[in-house]
């Protein structure tokens, strides 16, 4: 009996021990970061695992660079026109391909899931080519129309697959209610669709959001960047100086926004998952 | 005023040839009922009628008028889901007013076309409830209420009751035939269980394998099936079959003779057939009376025996068949597994069918017709 317990507390051990270890890699990183960011540059290389006295210095030097307020509104604007259009195309898409039965349907998902499987730098040259032709150079909107062509393939697949699995009869309802396509889509299935589009909608966010090769190779000029290039471009004092402080805190001001982005939809990926059941 | 007809409509999905030349006439205010085992075609007849599905070949007129080309809602049908399909996302309210908002109604004549529908229903306490918060057949009366609210000539009805426990599914039964009595529209109804088939319909069209197999009013198909298919499907316990061979002739007291049961005289019309053919003889179970008859030579053995409280079945072995002779008694009868008994048949109710499967003119109308 004894031995049973001993095991059942070993066991109980063993499994908070491996949550803790799993936490601590996930976590450390990021709580490194944070507490890097909250040093003076002078104590920056004494290694702490916990801070003593709260120094706000590097948070205030990075603010204080218009540049890279400028650079958070550039993100702000591009993430957003990202998520927008990938949700409106994502979706209208997603109609056509899970509802619709058309000759070539399954071709055309597989040349979506094709495309982006491409690394971006195999279509940098051409989509710099592309994006000077349109007069998009060295502005947010060339950034918004390169995202576009990353983020949609999953937005794509993602809502396809999601509007599959709403039930044929509650399109078959509303078009014997005098729906047309497009009633059906906004009045019907998006309404159905949150927890899916949320769920994808940050993904397209975080994508935008962290992108580094294209926003560094499409835009020129400070007031033109995002926030990775941004925080790439920090420089220090002299060219001898990495400004791991001011890096550290603008990494943290960006993180903040996915994190409270996650926190608010969170619940809404969660519980929209089981509202769509017709039966039962 | 909105009389249904198809004639000679045909479906096809690719090479599969769904619905063959079915030609129906549905009057104004009439309760039909298409019934069948799956696959027959029922339900892709029913999504031909609504417009959800293409009609391949032949023509489909409502009112009078052609509409095949036709949108759904251009044909004033309403239809009731098997799974409902009500918007989870809705109230009540919103669900039957979903339709009339498209058809551009304006709020007020909406908002009493609802409240009309929800106290025929019974529904008016429901309205603000979302579909989640009801029961099976609240959500039940929600799709009908849904279907009635923009007032179509034509309600559709595809299996609506399959998803209901037994209990429930009697009590809504009953309330689709009262709401079809005071309302008075023509109803289409698609189901695979022949009770409700039984009970509900004014007209019965027993679809096989997509062709009509025979239209009629409960009481005709019953009494006077068609076809072995149709003398099988309808009634419950299923008719008896039996081989039996012909050996006289008549125009109205056909002899024929059956191992099991020795020399029947049936008032059947098989001029014309040759004696010796062999036939199918089909009677159903409450058409034959068991007694221990001690003096003839054809005994058959009890196999089992069910009681239901208000009757009972008697199930006798038949050699060779591979089927039990089902017999409906007195809950009080005696007999149990391991007797013989003598069952005997009575003629007048008895059918015969080719090897075809057609039935041969009956001669006596029934009593009940009678």
């Amino acid at each position: 009996m004894s031995i049973r317990l001993l095991k059942a507390v070993l066991m109980k051990i063993g499994f908070w021990a491996l949550v803790a270890l799993l936490v601590c890699y996930a976590v450390f990183p990021f709580y490194y970061a944070v507490i890097t960011s909250l040093k003076p540059s002078s104590a920056l290389f004494q290694i702490d695992y916990w801070i003593n006295h709260v120094d706000l210095s590097n948070y205030a030097a990075v603010l204080s660079q218009s540049s890279f307020v400028q650079s958070i509104w550039n993100s702000i604007l591009v993430a957003f026109c990202v998520v927008g259009i990938s949700l409106t195309l994502g979706l209208t898409a997603a109609y056509a391909l899970g509802r619709v039965r058309f000759r070539g349907r399954g071709a055309v998902l597989m040349i979506v899931l094709g495309v982006s499987m491409f690394p971006q730098v195999a279509v940098l040259s051409g989509l710099f080519e592309v994006i000077r032709t349109l007069n998009l150079y060295n502005t947010p909107w060339g950034l918004v129309l390169s995202y576009t062509i990353f983020t949609l393939p999953f937005t794509v697949w993602i809502l396809t697959t999601f509007m599959r699995q709403l039930p044929g009869e509650l399109e078959e309802a509303a078009i014997m209610d005098g729906a047309t396509p497009w009633v059906t889509l906004v009045h019907v299935f998006m309404p159905l669709m949150w927890p899916a589009m949320a769920t994808t909608g940050l993904l397209a966010f975080i994508a935008a959001w962290n992108e580094f090769l294209f926003a560094l190779t499409f835009t020129l000029t400070d007031s033109q960047r995002t926030v990775p290039v941004g925080i790439a471009l920090i420089s220090g004092g002299s060219q001898y100086e990495l400004p791991w402080g001011m890096i550290m805190a603008a990494s943290v001001i960006v993180t903040v926004p996915l994190v409270v982005l996650v926190i608010i939809f969170q619940r809404r990926i969660v519980s929209g998952l089981t509202a769509g059941a017709v039966k039962g | 005023m909105a009389k249904l007809v198809l004639d000679k409509v045909n479906k096809r999905f690719g090479n599969a040839h769904i619905i063959r030349d079915v030609s129906l006439e549905i009057e104004n205010g009439e309760f039909v009922v298409f019934v069948g085992p799956s696959g027959c075609g029922k339900s892709t007849l029913l999504r031909l009628i609504a417009g959800l599905e293409s009609i391949s070949g032949g023509e489909l007129n409502i009112a009078g008028r052609r509409v095949n080309e036709l949108a759904p809602r251009e044909r004033g049908v309403g239809m009731v889901f098997q799974s409902y399909a009500l918007y989870p996302h809705m109230t009540v309210y919103e669900n039957i007013a979903f339709g009339l908002k498209l058809a551009k109604a304006d709020k007020h004549s909406v908002r009493e076309r609802v409240e009309q529908t929800a106290r025929i229903l019974q529904l008016e306490t429901l309205l603000d409830r979302k579909p989640k918060a009801l029961s099976g057949g609240q959500r039940q009366r929600v799709a009908m209420g849904r279907a009635m609210a923009r007032e179509p000539d034509i309600l559709l009805f595809d299996e609506p009751l399959s998803n209901l426990d037994a209990s429930l599914r009697v009590q809504m039964r009953n309330e689709i035939a009262r709401l079809h009595d005071r309302l008075g529209s023509t109803v289409v109804y698609v189901t695979h269980d022949q009770i409700e088939a039984m009970t509900l319909a004014d007209k019965i069209v027993v679809l096989n394998g997509g062709i009509v197999e025979q239209v009629g009013s409960p009481r005709e198909l019953y009494e006077h099936p068609r076809s072995r298919f149709v003398a099988g499907f309808i009634g419950s316990p299923r008719m008896n079959f039996l081989p039996v061979t012909l050996t006289a002739p008549d125009r109205h007291d056909s002899v024929v003779s059956s191992p099991h049961l020795g020399k029947l005289t049936l008032p059947i019309d098989t001029q014309g057939l040759e004696a010796g053919l062999p036939l199918t003889l089909g009677i159903r179970p409450e058409h034959i009376v068991l007694d221990d008859g001690a003096e003839t030579t054809h005994q058959l053995p009890v196999a089992n025996m069910e009681f239901l409280g208000n009757e009972a079945y008697v199930y006798l072995e038949v050699a060779g068949a591979e089927e039990l002779l089902v017999c409906r008694t007195e809950a009080t009868t005696p007999w149990r597994s391991g007797q013989s008994v003598t069952a005997r048949i009575i003629t007048a109710s008895a059918h015969l069918f080719n090897a075809d499967g057609h039935a041969l003119q009956r001669q006596v109308r029934d009593q009940a017709a009678a």
